[in-house]
């Protein structure tokens, strides 16, 4: 393993708040979400621990993407988007970070669609080593390729990283968008529908990717799949209509020791 | 079962009549430029020479050649650029990239929208004031350029912007969501994604420029200048003023003496845009997503 750089010193930010378990990753308490006056989300709590696959599951406006975004702080990107309650990551309250720059090249994202950088394949890749300040060549050409291997698209790739990433098939820009992410060294890696536009074969390809990624970072996986869930999630959270329905053991969850009937009516597909 | 019913005939007969009517309008539209053209060409062709392009005018303006003009009007366009495009441009990054939808940038907006419908009279009279007066410039390159560099900025910031509206906001949020700061996202995404448009714009500028004549013939052209311009704090002749000039304040010109200048101008504006739209059609085969 090179030395990618990442940058420990910059999140040092005053710890407001060390109330937190060592292995928990991320605390969500009292998390509300609206855009607007229109709520998305509200009232959610629950934390996820470090090196763990923590599978999201629900249906439509369930409010699984609005989560995501505020996790990596996209309520700055939209004015209308308003994040009320606490999320500590790394037992930091990323509401009050300074520096969200840091926090966001510690998290790694994926949504449903890939948006190819309009780069060369080795630049997508590249582009977020060298926004750390790496630039030695070799430095990079193992980093690029380290990432696109772990995201399975190596082989399809190596005799032309140069050309555009734009170019490549809807399954190989997301692969290309997770190699991405990968490049960023997360701590915690967010898979929103990941498996929208790739085709089966690969995606059982990227979930066993998923499975050994999980030795490295934290994963949190949403997923219109609740099969998905079940391969590849520890724990699976139920969200339907702005709440947090349910947070339980994946396995337990399947095999009917639910709290709520809503939860076994939706994985039993009976609405959805 | 597709016979024609008379509702279809009549149809058929409004479309065509309607299709026909937009035809003529779009050759309407081109018959003076052919007319232009081709009145340059068969009065002023005869005199486009080496000599006329490349040596001084001789005996009162009335022969010889337009070099001082061409070469005035090419310092002009220089330098108006160079002070129009990095402040151009950078406006337009501004509004497009960092400042949010407010009554800020809306009064800017407006005040693009305005500076672009000022007289080019009135930049003129604004450029003997600020320029030639009271920077103490007096009547010189630079503040003939910069008064044009004024008058064409909205042009640089407008279609500047565009271009950068272009880029799909996806990209920015993908880059952004990486860490990268906006300064990092705009120098290694959206920049590299819009300068096609960027240099569209500032070509087009350039064709704009090359043939005002009101901005500069109080701050800066000079009816007639025996040597060329050392600096920008010279006068100099310019082809526009030259064109007036030669057309209307000289007894004794020779008929084909007008139409070449005119000719020599309208050449070097369509050069302009031709190769922008060259360039932008060259970009346009690499677009990249």
């Amino acid at each position: 393993m090179v030395n990618i750089g990442l940058d420990v010193a910059s999140m040092n930010e005053p710890a407001v708040n060390i109330t937190s378990v060592p292995n928990t990753k991320l605390e969500v308490s009292d998390l509300t979400i609206s855009y607007g006056n229109t709520p998305a989300l509200s009232n959610i709590n629950f934390s996820v621990k470090e090196h763990e696959i923590f599978g999201i599951i629900g249906p439509a406006n369930a409010g699984k993407t609005s989560f995501l975004k505020s996790l990596n702080r996209m309520d700055t990107f939209d004015s209308n988007m308003t994040v009320d309650g606490q999320i500590l990551f790394n037992g930091l309250n990323i509401q009050n970070l300074k520096n969200i720059y840091a926090l966001r090249s510690r998290i790694g994202v994926v949504f449903p669609l890939p948006v190819g950088l309009p780069l060369t394949i080795y630049e997508n890749v590249a582009l977020s080593p060298r926004l750390r300040g790496i630039k030695k060549r070799s430095d990079l050409d193992i980093i690029v390729e380290q990432c696109l291997t772990r995201a399975a698209l190596w082989d399809e790739v190596k005799d032309r990283l140069n050309s555009l990433g734009s170019l490549l098939s809807g399954g190989q820009q997301q692969r290309l968008t997770i190699a991405r992410a990968l490049s960023q060294a997360p701590d915690l890696l967010m898979l929103d529908e990941f498996s929208i536009a790739v085709d089966p074969v690969t995606t059982m390809r990227i979930e066993d990717v998923l499975k050994e990624l999980k030795k490295d970072m934290t994963i949190i996986l949403v997923t219109n799949l609740v099969q998905q869930a079940r391969r590849l999630a520890d724990r699976t959270a139920f969200f339907l209509e702005g709440e947090c329905v349910e947070v339980g053991v994946t396995e337990e969850l399947f095999t009917g020791e639910v709290k709520d009937q809503r939860t076994r009516d939706y994985i039993e597909g009976k609405f959805g | 079962m597709f016979a024609e019913s008379s509702l279809n005939v009549r149809n058929k007969r409004v479309q065509n009549l309607f299709r026909i009517l937009f035809m003529m309008m779009t050759i309407l539209l081109i018959i003076p430029v052919i007319i232009i053209l081709g009145t340059l060409i068969a009065k002023g062709g005869s005199i486009i020479s080496f000599d006329f392009l490349f040596t001084d005018p001789t005996n009162g303006m009335t022969a010889g050649g337009i070099f001082p003009a061409l070469l005035g009007t090419i310092w002009i366009v220089a330098v108006a650029l160079l002070a129009s495009v990095p402040l151009g441009i950078a406006a337009a990054i501004y509004l497009n990239e960092y400042a949010g939808d407010n009554w800020f940038t809306r009064i800017i907006q407006l005040a693009i929208i305005n500076l672009a419908g000022v007289p080019s009279i009135v930049h003129a009279l604004f450029g003997v004031g600020a320029f030639v007066i009271f920077f103490g410039f007096g009547t010189s390159i630079l503040a003939a350029s910069l008064t044009l560099a004024i008058m064409t900025l909205p042009v640089v910031i407008v279609s500047t912007r565009e271009s950068l509206r272009a880029v799909p906001q996806a990209f920015r949020e993908a880059c952004w969501n990486m860490g990268a700061t906006r300064w990092q996202t705009i120098r290694r995404v959206v920049l590299p994604n819009a300068v096609s448009g960027i240099l569209t714009g500032i070509i087009l500028e350039v064709s704009r420029t090359t043939g005002e004549t009101a901005p500069i013939m109080f701050t800066g052209a000079a009816f007639f200048l025996p040597f060329l311009p050392q600096s920008v704090f010279d006068q100099t002749m310019a082809l526009s003023l030259h064109l007036f000039v030669v057309a209307t304040q000289v007894p004794g010109v020779p008929d084909n003496l007008p139409f070449g200048v005119a000719l020599v101008l309208i050449a070097m504006v369509l050069l302009m845009n031709s190769i922008s739209i060259a360039f932008r059609m060259y970009l346009r085969g690499k677009k990249k997503w």
